[in-house]
């Protein structure tokens, strides 16, 4: 039988060896977590038809029971080397393992918010990332730094996106519709605390995400300024004091806000940088390079080395599951190319 | 005694704390199409008014959104409620409705 290792279980890596376990490949399946699916279940609820994550979990986790899986969790894959014929994977307690070909579904990691200190993170307490808030909407409470009912919240976007000074000039694709989601969540949960976003542009680029945003005005009153926050301070009762320009205006803007909510860009993983570099398929930004955007982009330009998910770009989870597919595909298409020696 | 022209200026800021949204939010409830407006700046593009003075209805409403009133009712006697920016709004904002509307907002006491 054909040996694929897949490393990292995220929704990529867990669809993806469902896959080809149904196609009778022998998939390992590497996560140097002890549990599957670590950044899928900090999320409440999915954009855009607010499916609840949990769903999505519980879909996937039971894809995982799939004959075929040997699940190999709180293994940490620190290096993969193409042996000629076959590949050798390296763990960081120097153990191997050999497979026909490897996915490597090693996914991102949020951009450090600590990063832009002028924004107050980790400094003021009313200031908080994306992250928190989705666990805030997850455990059904949204509490200020006081612990008391905000009345107001404001979301800013692009923060460690489209920046030159922390070395990321892309787009996290993700954030825009996240900041409407979690907006709308604010107002469903608490309808007396304002939500307002900051924003340069909202990119809507996925379908029923221009309705979503043009419902967060209609029906939950979410407002948007256009301009960039510069800067948060704290005041004396707790709250956060933000300097923006309103350039809608061309004036100058002053508000007062209890909870200021960083939107937070996708970066590549630790393993993603790691594992790109020593196979050389490290492309902009540490993310995975593929072969072409277009024709082969779970192509890797080596033999038998595969990529797939957010190890790659910044991605939704729907994006991410539609390209292991792909990448499932492609890999079964190689496998039926090598011989088989045994 | 020399004047060297010190003066405490009131900063230009957009002060979103002490605005009050009490003539915006009425705004809102009678013309609720108004809440879909997205910037684009269609209806101030096309507007004839537009065209030959400093009449920008996009900027009227977008100071009213933000709690600044002041010399609107002057400003909004300039518009001649054609209608080609109602015509020409791709959210569909009843702008027509929107300054008849903010016109008398601001003659009523707040």
């Amino acid at each position: 039988m054909k040996k694929v290792a897949i490393i990292g279980a995220g929704p990529a890596g867990i669809e993806a060896a469902s896959i080809l376990a149904r196609n009778g490949v022998e998939v390992t399946l590497f996560e140097k977590s002890e549990t599957p699916l670590k950044n899928l279940q900090d999320k409440a609820f999915l954009f855009p038809n607010f499916q609840n994550a949990q769903e999505i979990v519980d879909d996937l986790s039971g894809k995982l029971l799939t004959d075929g899986i040997t699940s190999a969790f709180g293994i940490d894959i620190a290096d993969v080397k193409w042996q000629g014929t076959e590949w050798k994977l390296v763990d960081s307690k120097e153990q191997t393992y050999v497979a026909d070909a490897v996915l490597l579904a090693t996914g991102y990691q949020v951009f450090d918010a600590h990063r832009k200190e002028e924004l107050g993170y980790g400094i003021y307490k009313g200031v908080i990332t994306s992250l928190d808030m989705e666990q805030m909407i997850k455990h059904g409470k949204i509490l200020n730094a006081n612990g008391d009912e905000p009345k107001r919240i404001t979301f800013l976007q692009c923060v460690g996106s489209r920046d030159e000074k922390s070395g990321n000039h892309y787009c996290s694709k993700i954030c825009c519709v996240t900041a409407v989601k979690q907006a709308i969540e604010v107002r469903k949960h608490l309808p007396k605390c304002e939500a307002s976003v900051f924003y340069m542009d909202l990119r809507m680029w996925g379908q029923g995400f221009e309705e979503m945003y043009r419902t967060a005005q209609e029906r939950y009153g979410v407002s948007f300024v256009r301009g960039r926050i510069s800067e948060a301070a704290a005041t004396f009762d707790g709250r956060v004091q933000l300097k923006s320009e309103d350039t809608l205006m061309g004036l100058p803007l002053k508000m007062t806000t209890d909870l200021l909510v960083l939107m937070v860009g996708m970066e590549a993983s630790c393993g993603t940088k790691a594992l790109g570099k020593s196979c050389d398929i490290s492309g902009d930004y540490g993310f995975i390079r593929t072969v072409n955007p277009h024709l082969y982009d779970n192509e890797t330009g080596k033999p038998g080395l595969f990529a797939a998910g957010t190890c790659k770009r910044p991605m939704s989870v729907s994006d991410s599951i539609n390209d292991a597919r792909s990448a499932a595909n492609a890999i079964k298409d190689y496998l039926d190319t090598i011989r088989i020696e045994n | 005694m020399i004047k060297f022209g010190f003066a405490i200026k009131t900063p230009r800021s957009e002060n979103m704390d002490s605005v009050s949204l009490e003539r915006f939010n009425k705004l809102q409830e009678r013309v609720p199409s108004f809440k879909r407006c997205f910037q684009c700046g269609c209806c101030s593009a096309t507007c004839s008014a537009r065209q030959f003075t400093d009449f920008s209805i996009r900027r009227i409403h977008t100071s009213f959104r933000r709690g600044d009133y002041e010399g609107l009712d002057e400003a909004l006697k300039k518009c001649m409620l054609c209608g080609k920016c109602t015509l020409v709004c791709p959210r569909g904002v009843n702008l027509r409705s929107l300054i008849i509307n903010m016109r008398q907002i601001l003659d009523e006491k707040e």
